[in-house]
């Protein structure tokens, strides 16, 4: 049964899970990885109790793997890992991209690089989100900032890699996964399924129409679709043609940037402020109350990274003298911040940054505002 | 059914090299397959990287040719969420037992309900020759131009150990034995897996002089003993080399019970 609509109190990673129950999740394939594991434990317990596959695999790239393989049968599947595993997972994610396979890939970041910090925070991970695999590809990611974003976001990334055939990310962090803290499952909450070819044995099973997104055939319907990683022309077939793999390649990417504004969400505090806090995940708790102690402070929370809220953010800038970027990496997402900033005019971009493997203290980011370095 | 009932004719013709063996597999498939009479509207093919795993995108079935290693992680997926399918992967020596070896022992421990077809021509073909696991010992390629200094793996005997339900391994010589291990794979219930020796003069071959591909068929006559034979000549299966023996025949048949989802 699911989760009943009304308020709850869960960790965030058990809300992940009820979040992708909600969503219609019937496979899930996954290898144990602090700190992600809580979801894998939650889904063992729960999907047989909801009719569903749980598969624990012999690595993170069986099981990205088991989850394309999943997708085709026509059922909702996705995984979750943190670092390490993500970084297995990257020749996968352009595998689904390419071949425009729904899956859901939940990755609670950690601080690293390598091992790393496996307890504790960082959001290291988000520029491999998008660029982690090779060649150029589209990927969909979602930065949750608190337990209800875990449920909410995690249906929403269903949601999207279902409406556009793209691997969509939930780019969690150690602290929101590990949070425990009050949510609230609405009443009514939307679902969207992804469009099937119902024809049988044709050759076009690749073809789109205006949305840029095909008709997903399913395996087992008498289609007899084939799905390569190579490149390919509608019919699924390899080809070499270059013009055919430049046809694919910016159709793929452009279905994504052509419903960039259905795609990318943030949410902003007092817009037009002199000064802006950007930031997304656990540290925005911080940046939250920063803003709260001074009048001129306003703040931006990035709910998509992937595509990059370029317009929202330009939107929720302008006018703005000073931007300063809070993230627990070197400056990841800063420079894309400090791009749209500095196209609006702003001149003053500075990173607050921290990789000690704990969230920001309120207190340290209005001392570096006030610092001025 | 007849031959393009099952292949796909609008990819004709097909991209294998004179004197590769996967034709011979490819007819040896056709002929269990039609003669069990699979619904092939209900049968998913799936396949890594190399020249066995080009053999999916011919046949007129759903396909999906996934990532180098992959197929046996892709293929577990789709069976465990639709175990109403028949899911058949063909796969090569580089795939099965390299960069997938992990996949391959742990599918067959697994025991999920699939059929292997591995062909195994002990080379890297697709990318000009260089040496694969299976490999001979001694033996030239790209990649061993002073000779292979590594044993090679013995993927039947790997398969047995890991768990598998069924497990054969034949040359493309034996084309009713290898017919009838296909259709003894299919019918089986559990991981079910069929070695197949094959020829590549193409990049095998070339460098170990036996270029023309009745040299490798030769080769593959010699070299081949039956598992009655090889037991009592008291034969190292895995002491593998060019001038050495494989052993063929059915390895294994038992009935544990394939992974099933709900307890």
């Amino acid at each position: 049964m699911k989760l009943q609509p009304g308020t709850h109190f869960l960790q965030g990673n058990e809300a992940c899970v009820e979040g992708a129950l909600w969503a219609g999740l019937t496979f899930y394939a996954g290898y144990p990885i602090t700190p992600s594991t809580e979801i894998a434990e939650g889904l063992a317990v729960r999907m047989p109790e909801e009719g569903g596959a749980f598969l624990q695999m012999e690595d993170e790239i069986a099981s990205i793997s088991a989850i394309i393989g999943a997708s085709w049968t026509g059922t909702k599947a996705m995984t979750a890992t943190s670092g390490p595993g993500f970084s297995l997972m990257q020749e996968s994610i352009g595998y689904a991209a390419m071949t425009e396979t729904p899956i859901v890939i939940v990755d609670v970041m950690r601080g690293g690089p390598s091992t790393g910090l496996p307890t504790m925070v960082g959001q290291g991970d988000v520029m491999q989100a998008k660029y982690g695999s090779h060649g150029d590809y589209p990927v969909i990611a979602l930065a949750p900032s608190s337990v209800q974003d875990m449920f909410d976001l995690t249906i929403r990334a269903f949601n999207l890699s279902e409406k556009y055939r793209v691997p969509t990310i939930l780019l969690a962090d150690a602290e929101i996964g590990h949070m425990r803290g009050k949510f609230i499952v609405p009443q009514r909450v939307e679902i969207v399924d992804r469009r099937v070819r119902t024809d049988k044995v044709w050759h076009d099973g690749f073809a789109y129409d205006e949305t840029l997104v095909p008709k997903m055939p399913i395996f087992g319907k008498g289609f007899r679709v084939h799905v390569t990683g190579l490149s390919h022309d509608i019919a699924g077939y390899p080809t070499s043609d270059h013009e055919v793999h430049e046809e694919l390649v910016r159709r793929l990417q452009e279905k994504v940037d052509r419903h960039s504004e259905d795609i990318c969400r943030l949410v902003v505090h007092r817009p037009g402020s002199k000064r802006m806090l950007v930031s997304y995940g656990s540290p925005s708790f911080a940046a939250w109350e920063a803003m709260m102690e001074s009048e001129d402070v306003g703040m931006v929370d990035l709910k998509t990274l992937w595509p990059f809220p370029s317009q929202m953010l330009a939107q929720a800038i302008s006018g703005s003298s000073e931007v300063v970027m809070v993230e627990l990496n070197l400056g990841q997402m800063f420079r894309e911040v400090q791009r749209v900033a500095c196209d609006e005019g702003c001149r003053q971009v500075r990173l607050f940054s921290k990789v000690g493997g704990e969230v920001p203290r309120p207190s340290e980011i209005i001392s570096f505002m006030k610092g001025g370095g | 059914m007849e031959f393009f009932d099952l292949f796909r004719e609008d990819r004709w013709p097909h991209m294998f090299c004179p004197g590769c063996g996967i034709g011979t597999v490819m007819n040896c498939f056709h002929r269990a397959f039609s003669e069990m009479n699979m619904d092939q509207d209900r049968t998913v093919f799936v396949s890594g990287i190399g020249c066995a795993s080009r053999i999916i995108g011919y046949i007129r079935a759903d396909s999906i040719h996934t990532t180098h290693g992959r197929a046996l992680a892709v293929a577990t997926g789709i069976k465990l969420a639709n175990p109403d399918l028949n899911v058949i992967v063909f796969s090569g020596d580089g795939d099965i037992g390299a960069i997938g070896g992990n996949h391959f022992i742990n599918a067959a421990r697994r025991n999920v309900d699939i059929s292997v077809f591995c062909i195994n021509n002990y080379i890297y073909g697709m990318t000009g020759g260089q040496a694969s696991t299976t490999t001979p010992y001694k033996s030239y390629s790209t990649t061993t131009p002073y000779g292979s200094k590594e044993y090679p793996f013995d993927l039947a005997e790997v398969a047995v150990a890991s768990g598998a339900n069924y497990v054969a391994r034949w040359t493309i010589r034996n084309v009713k034995e290898l017919t009838s291990s296909m259709t003894k794979a299919m019918q089986k219930k559990g991981f079910s897996f069929v070695e197949i020796a094959s020829p590549c003069p193409t990049s095998f071959g070339r460098r170990n002089r036996m270029a023309d591909p009745t040299q490798m068929f030769e080769w593959l006559k010699i070299i081949s003993v039956r598992k009655e034979k090889s037991h009592a000549w008291g034969l190292d299966q895995l002491d593998l080399n060019i001038e050495g023996r494989i052993t063929i025949g059915e390895f294994i048949e038992r009935n544990r019970s394939p992974y099933g989802l709900i307890a």
